[in-house]
Formats: C-alpha cells, sequence, structure tokens
C-alpha cells in the first residue's frame, strides 16, 4: 500500500512534468494550431494541479472558462487568419539563445529571491476549507458574496465591456450592399402597396356574359 | 509531501518559459497572446498555492477575477488582432510598425 503523501507527490510530479513540456510545446512548435493545442493541455495539467492543492471549483472552472471558451476563440481566430506557417517561425533560431539565457537568469533570480529553500519547511496542511466543514465552493462562494462582493459585479461589467468591445471592434459596415432592413419591413401598411377595389366583371365583346350569381360580382 | 515550494517552482518555470516566448517568437501575434495567457497561468498557480497553505480564501477569489479579465483581455485581444489581419493582412510583428513607436 503506497503512502497517499507520496502519491500526491508522484502526481505532483507527473501532472507539473507534464504541463512544463506543453507549454515548451506551446512556444516551439510550428504549426500554430497545435500550439493551441498544447495550451489547452497545459491549462488541463494545470486544473489537475490545483486539485491537487484542493482547489477544487478553480480547477473547474480554469477548464470550463480556458479550454471551453478561450482556447476554442483562439482556434477560430487561427483558422479564420490565413498565416503562412513556414514564415510564422522566422528567426526562431536566431533568437533561441538569448530567449533560453533571459528565462534561465530569471528563474534562477526568482528562485533565489523567493528563497524556495525556506518554503521547503511548509507542508500542505489541514485544508482550510474541510476544517470548517464545508466545500472548496462553498468555502470560496462565501468570500466572494460577502467581502467581494462589489469586486465580483465590477467583474461582470468588465466581462460586459470585452463583449461589446470584441463586437464592435470586429464590426464591418460594408458599402454597396442591398440588404433587407427588418423593422421597416415589418413597419410597412399594406394599404400603401395594395389597393382593392370593387369592379364588375368585364369579357370581350365576342363572348356572351353568362348570367353571374351576384357572389361572384364581389371582389 | 507537497510543500509551497513545489508550487513556487512550478509558477517561476511557466513564467518563464512565457518571458521566453516573447524573446523567440518575432513573427506570430497568437503566440505572443498565448504566452500572455502561460504568465497569468503561472500567476495563478502561485495564487492558489499561497491560498490553500495561508488558508485564506482571498487568493483564490482573486484567482478568480483574474480569470475574469483575462477572458475579455483576450477576446478584445484576438478582435484587434483580426482586425489588424483585415486591414494589414499581416500578423508579422516586424511589418506592424505603422506606430513608428
Amino acid at each position: 500500500m503506497i503512502d497517499p503523501q507520496l502519491f500526491q507527490l508522484i502526481c505532483f510530479y507527473a501532472f507539473g512534468a507534464v504541463t512544463v513540456g506543453a507549454a515548451l510545446g506551446v512556444i516551439s512548435l510550428r504549426n500554430t494550431v497545435h500550439a493551441v493545442l498544447s495550451l489547452v493541455l497545459t491549462f488541463f495539467s494545470t486544473a489537475c494541479i490545483w486539485l491537487l492543492a484542493e482547489a477544487e471549483f478553480l480547477a473547474i472552472a480554469l477548464i470550463v472558462v480556458y479550454v471551453g471558451a478561450v482556447m476554442v476563440l483562439f482556434l477560430f481566430v487561427v483558422m479564420m487568419l490565413d498565416i503562412e506557417q513556414e514564415k510564422v517561425r522566422e528567426g526562431f533560431i536566431r533568437y533561441l539563445p538569448v530567449g533560453i539565457i533571459v528565462a534561465l537568469v530569471m528563474l534562477g533570480e526568482m528562485l533565489a529571491l523567493i528563497g524556495v529553500r525556506a518554503m521547503h519547511t511548509h507542508t500542505m496542511g489541514v485544508n482550510p476549507a474541510a476544517a470548517q466543514g464545508v466545500s472548496n465552493t462553498e468555502w470560496l462562494g462565501h468570500a466572494l458574496y460577502t467581502q467581494f462582493l462589489l469586486p465580483f459585479e465590477i467583474a461582470a461589467l468588465i466581462l460586459t465591456v470585452g463583449v461589446v468591445a470584441a463586437v464592435v471592434l470586429t464590426l464591418r459596415q460594408r458599402g454597396g450592399v442591398r440588404h433587407q432592413t427588418a423593422s421597416q419591413q415589418v413597419s410597412i401598411n399594406p394599404r400603401d402597396r395594395v389597393r382593392l377595389i370593387k369592379m364588375t366583371t368585364e369579357y370581350p365583346a365576342s363572348v356572351q356574359p353568362a348570367p353571374v350569381s351576384p357572389e361572384e360580382t364581389k371582389p | 509531501m507537497i510543500t509551497l515550494a513545489h508550487f513556487i517552482v512550478l509558477g517561476a518555470v511557466l513564467f518563464c518559459i512565457a518571458v521566453a516566448s516573447l524573446f523567440i517568437n518575432r513573427k506570430n501575434v497568437i503566440v505572443l497572446l498565448m504566452s500572455i495567457e502561460l504568465m497569468l497561468l503561472a500567476v495563478n498557480i502561485n495564487f492558489v498555492a499561497f491560498s490553500r497553505f495561508h488558508g485564506d480564501p482571498a487568493g483564490q477569489v482573486f484567482v478568480f477575477f483574474i480569470l475574469t479579465v483575462a477572458a475579455a483581455e483576450t477576446a478584445i485581444g484576438l478582435a484587434i488582432l483580426v482586425l489588424l489581419f483585415r486591414n494589414r493582412s499581416t500578423i508579422n510583428i516586424a511589418q506592424i510598425d505603422s506606430m513608428k513607436g
């Protein structure tokens, strides 16, 4: 029987390796569609990491919002833009050394600065949500709807502004196009277009008029 | 046993990969937008880890807001990208220089 904490650690290393590998794929894959799919894998394995940290709500939200919506948006845009795949990666080899050097130096500085060694003493204790006897979602919801209610409403406003801005930016008005105007179509009065008039039936002079019944004279 | 350092190192590695992407990818705006997403993801990992280890819900609430703002930012960024491609027929960063900045 394997120790649960050891199993957690093994899972963390596995998901972490997938995350880092997929992130490397995002920045190095030649085909943009493959890069987007690699980013999907990054988000997915990060969600697994968050599950290990017992942040269940955010893990599911990451999958629903990012994998489900944002990355599909990315895929649509990649599909719409007709990019020459070969030219896109020009200069990759040329800038590769400086990119690697900057990244490594930055990583070293960050790890030295934040003192990772000292943080090794912080082991994962009791889940604060479970300590209160509630689920992670309930724990988060309490904070969101009491302490952070105003920022929550503002977040909704930001999303609305984002949608409106995206629509307005991509709206295209073409000149010289004949299209229907629905409001004018429905607001028309039938009396302006069709006029019903009463008249008697007329026959050519050669044809003897048949006796007409009173109904047929009606328009 | 998972410690706080594990999460911090993972976040730092992801952030540095995204920074390297800004140097390497000089031709494709879409990849740059994706590396911004990676940076935000790295920050979010740190927030979740600190929230979990300090037992404070504020960190996870903040991740929620970052996800919201990042989604709006991506939508507007991609709209600008579509507009740019429609007007200039390119997403090459080297050719987008009309502002002479």
